[in-house]
């Protein structure tokens, strides 16, 4: 008898059909991952599996069989025996699942007592044995603990021995490690494998991260708007995905093992977003990616352009097309023709080879297709390298400090950085939680006043907020007031500026909102009619309203699902490539850093403990610390994941 | 608790403060009032002269600041009143003597006291009890017969003032059905069952309309909790429904309880004046109300630091109990 029986499961909220006809199997101590983009409906399914959703109004059909229990038919107790008992979950935010009231020991003792007839003591002896199995540091005093003591890794190990605690057939987590660190999150997932081998108990894992699913299971299913897309053996669907969505989603994945494709990882993201656009993606998509002028690149039969085709063979592309300043022939994997223009370091290489590294920067169009901004691109390129001998530094950070806290509790969040940035390039700036990143960042924008040191512009030293330097915020929800339409918003930096005339204000923000890749007409809209991705552009449109110089990006795609991601990412490199922006990434996903960075500043405890040319860094990773966060990366590649796995374990001995 | 002695120190420091403001403000309003002060407590008959000997006698020719001066020299060190013949002590925490009676203003209050005390804090736990219990059982039977029952009741509660129900109270338990004799104030000190008896219609009719903020309060907070995270973690595990209502919802809407019955219980103490006075006891509410009526000032100013007074005690009680209920509160 199988673990899991799912037989063509629909859940309705109202007129919403979040699950549609999903039918899956799990036998007893396997392992499967639910993956797919937020609203896909995974999260419904895995709280189907328990019979969370009875009383909530959700309409239920269809048959759900777990550890021989029939949710669907199952009375009020019997659900309650299963849940806990047969079949434990894990949930995504280890803060907000636990009661903040209760000693961790004490929770986790009640959820035993529920379902076992034991005494307080013996319970409470219980927790203390699987907090201790999971990995917390002297369990019997931590056991007394509150959630909010614990940091948020203890806090998903505390989650994970409740969930152990009486001992299930089946552990159901629903996006176990989002809202963990890279590090954090690789000791997670490898304690779930140590479990796993060692309690033989089966996993529905629900994630939207193809890498995680691939560091842990043997099956993945793909979802999408509540059906199956792809299912089938882990190494199959990531290796030779069958469905276009989930090449699709594979392709957005940065990988980060390979090179930022040369030259300018932001167009090769383009190209990846128009080859997912072809096969029957929404309107959304569609109109997203067109709107950035990127049109779908595609070979001469029509085939999707996959990630990597255009990667790895950059020297190939410019020596064939500064040649011929015409079409570019990509030879990946030799299936990919990129009409167009030439790839924007032609010029640049001849003009000025010390510049390359900065210049080089997004200024590729190859990928794009045929835009017809990129001839002009090269040679504005080529015209400013050779114009400009030396490499412009336009924003330049010495010694910055910055301090929270007074008396004895101040601690110094950012500690003695200092580093330059020059005109039109990237630096990717990457650290975990707590590192200081975004302070620094804050810093830089002059939104925070460092304790210490300064921050120059152009060579000149300035206090407060500068129109030149601009920040696109982490949060497209919360940065935008949601009283205001989105045209005002935008507005804001320009009436800051002191513009008045309410026609040239609309104009101007008309403008914005197509040069971001969203209708003019929009103006009037509110933030809540706009999807992630969409709120994100808005908040780059009002980054640009001021016309920076610098811009700031704290965190920019870490809201969104991967796909919007990509879009978000290659809007980016098209705005510093045509408007000559130079960016500071601040992010904490390594693989996003690494294929937008010129260069990357790696940040721990408020000090920068490494910093290069971006794949330098990440080939070459000279501070253990730089090489414990690369470890920690999930692979796309099962096999490639066991021997991080290895590697790990070796770092984490050594 | 390491920091609790600190926070003691922290907060009494900002009670006298608070209640230096307070007297600075009641004093500047009361005493700066246009209105022959001296006219009005020597009595509409006295001549000039008396008139003007009563002003002396009350220092009303010194300057303002001169007076609040001698009004907090009295506080902190006592101070000696003539009385035109003899001469009176009024030893350390002294509010000054009223203008009424000539007696001291603490002592009136210390009269007054108790019988507020007793009233409200009889009164709060009845309003506790039924007010949380109300709540608890509303969050409990959500969406139900029962909690749409309780919804209406406490509606109406909420509707009715506190001397509709006391009068109705009294008609129906004291006047039809002779349950009780017509309540007459007792000191426990004297006779603690008869102190009981007649106050628990004061207590009914001060609780009733109390309670039932409380149990819509209550049950929005738990209902509020009962949509958290953490909640769904325990349903998720099999724990029944009874111990997520009882044991998880409750404590997280605790805080809000503690803070609207600590804002409750000051307010109260100066503030039960309809029910004193429909019961005839002779509270601080009560005395505050005549005070005003006959331009007592040195009653009313005494009064309202000592209502002032509860307040911030009971606020910072309510802070402590905050901490000891949130782990995650730091007192500061």
């Amino acid at each position: 008898m199988s673990l899991v029986q799912v037989t063509d499961l629909t859940v309705e909220f109202g007129d919403l059909r979040a699950v549609d006809g999903l039918s899956f199997r799990l036998e007893q101590g396997a392992a499967l991952a639910l993956v797919g983009e937020s609203g896909s409906g995974k999260s419904t399914v895995a709280s189907a599996l328990l019979g969370l959703h009875r009383g909530t109004g959700a309409r239920v059909g269809g048959a759900i069989e777990v550890a021989g229990t029939d949710v669907q038919e199952a009375s009020d107790d019997e659900l309650r025996r299963l849940r806990g008992a047969k079949a434990a979950m894990v949930f995504q935010d280890p803060l907000s699942s636990l009661d903040p009231y209760y000693a961790i020991g004490d929770q986790i003792a009640e959820v035993y007592r529920v379902h076992t007839r034991v005494t307080r003591r013996a319970a409470r002896a219980r927790a203390v044995e699987v907090l201790d199995r999971v990995g917390i540091p002297d369990a019997q005093r931590r056991s007394r603990s509150r959630p909010h003591e614990f940091s948020g890794g203890m806090r998903q190990r505390a989650l994970i021995a409740m969930a152990l605690a009486c001992e299930p057939e089946l552990l159901i987590a629903d996006e176990p490690t989002t809202a963990l660190d890279v590090t954090v999150q690789a000791q997670i997932l490898d304690l779930l494998h140590t479990l796993r081998e060692e309690t033989g108990m089966g996993l529905l894992l629900v994630t939207h991260d193809v890498g995680v699913a691939a560091e842990s299971v043997d099956e993945v299913l793909v979802m999408r708007h509540g059906r199956v897309v792809e299912h089938g053996p882990v190494a199959d669907v990531l290796e030779t995905p069958t469905e276009a969505y989930t090449r699709e989603l594979l392709a957005a994945v940065p990988p980060v093992d390979a090179r930022r494709t040369t030259p300018g990882g932001l167009s090769e993201a383009v190209a990846r977003d128009g080859g997912a656009v072809l096969p029957g993606a929404s309107a959304e998509d569609v109109e997203a990616v067109s709107a950035e002028g990127g049109q779908a690149v595609s070979s001469v039969d029509g085939e999707v352009v996959a990630s990597g085709a255009v990667s790895g063979d950059g020297g190939v592309v410019s020596a064939g097309a500064s040649a011929e300043g015409g079409k570019a022939v990509v030879s990946g994997r030799g299936e990919a023709v990129a009409p167009g223009a030439a790839p924007g370091d032609s010029g640049t290489v001849s003009a000025g080879p010390d510049a390359l590294a900065a210049q080089v920067g997004f200024s590729d169009a190859s990928a794009e297709g045929g835009g017809a901004a990129s001839p002009a691109a090269v040679t504005e390129t080529a015209r400013r390298v050779s114009s400009g001998a030396s490499v412009d530094v336009v924003l330049e950070a010495t010694g910055l400090r910055r301090e929270f806290g007074r008396g004895k509790r101040a601690f110094a969040a950012v500690d003695d950085v200092s580093l330059t940035l020059n005109r039109g390039e990237t630096l990717g700036i990457v650290g975990e939680s707590g590192s200081g990143k975004t302070t620094l960042g804050r810093m830089l924008v002059g939104l925070l006043e460092p304790t210490a040191g300064e921050v120059r512009y152009e060579g000149h030293a300035r206090v407060g907020v500068n129109p030149a330097v601009q920040m696109v915020f982490q949060d497209p929800v919360s940065s935008l007031n949601p009283r205001r339409s989105v045209g005002e918003s935008i507005a804001d930096p320009l009436r800051a500026r002191g513009e008045r005339d309410e026609k040239r204000i609309r104009g101007r923000v008309t403008e914005l909102l197509e040069r971001v890749g969203l209708d003019g007409a929009h103006y009037d809209r509110y933030p809540h009619e706009f999807s992630g991705g969409q709120r994100q552009r808005v908040g780059i449109a009002r980054a640009l309203a001021a016309d920076p110089r610098v811009i700031v990006c704290d965190e920019p795609v870490s809201a969104l699902d991967v796909t919007t991601q990509a879009q978000v990412v290659a809007l980016l490199g098209e705005l510093q490539r045509e408007l000559g922006l130079a960016l500071v990434f601040v992010a904490h996903d390594l693989a996003v850093v690494r294929q937008v960075s010129d260069r990357v500043a790696v940040m721990r405890s408020g000090r920068i403990v490494e910093s290069g040319p971006a794949d330098e860094v990440y080939d070459n990773p000279q501070d253990p610390y730089t090489r414990q966060l690369l470890a920690a990366v999930p692979a796309l590649d099962p096999q490639v994941a066991a021997r991080r796995r290895a590697a790990r374990r070796e770092l984490a001995a050594a | 608790m390491s920091g609790f002695a600190g926070f003691t120190l922290r907060r009494a420091v900002g009670a006298v403060v608070t209640l230096l403001a307070i007297s600075v403000i009641v004093y500047v309003v009361f005493y700066a009032t246009p209105g022959n002060v001296a006219q009005i407590t020597c009595g509409p008959r006295c001549s000039p002269e008396q008139v003007h000997q009563v002003a002396q006698q009350l220092r009303l020719d010194d300057p303002l600041y001169l007076r609040y001066w001698h009004f907090l020299q009295g506080i902190l060190v006592g101070q000696d009143y003539s009385t035109g013949t003899s001469v009176e002590h009024c030893s350390a925490p002294c509010l000054g003597l009223s203008y009424q009676s000539d007696q001291q203003v603490m002592q009136v209050i210390l009269t007054k006291l108790p019988v507020s005390l007793s009233l409200v804090f009889g009164a709060m736990v009845l309003w506790l009890l039924l007010g949380v219990g109300t709540g608890v059982l509303s969050a409990w039977r959500r969406g139900r017969f029962t909690e749409r029952a309780l919804t209406g009741v406490t509606l109406a509660g909420v509707a009715t003032p506190s001397f509709v129900i006391g009068l109705v109270l009294m008609i129906v338990v004291c006047g039809q059905l002779e349950l009780l004799p017509f309540p007459e104030y007792v000191s426990f000190s004297d006779d603690p069952e008869q102190w009981m008896w007649n106050l628990l219609l004061p207590w009914l009719t001060l609780a009733l309309s109390e309670a039932a903020y409380f149990a819509r309060m209550t049950r929005a907070s738990m209902l509020e909790t009962l949509a958290e995270d953490h909640i769904r973690t325990f349903r998720a595990y099999g724990v029944g429904e009874r111990s997520i209502v009882g044991r998880h919802a409750l404590r997280g809407a605790l805080a809000p309880i503690i803070a609207l019955n600590a804002n409750d219980f000051g307010a109260m103490v100066g503030g039960a004046v309809l029910t004193e006075t429909l019961f005839g006891l002779p509270g601080i509410g009560q005395e505050l109300v005549h005070a005003v009526n006959v331009v007592d000032l040195p009653v009313v100013v005494g009064m309202v630091l000592v209502i002032g007074f509860f307040v911030v005690l009971a606020n910072a009680v309510a802070d402590v109990l905050y901490a000891v209920a949130d782990r995650r509160v730091v007192l500061t």
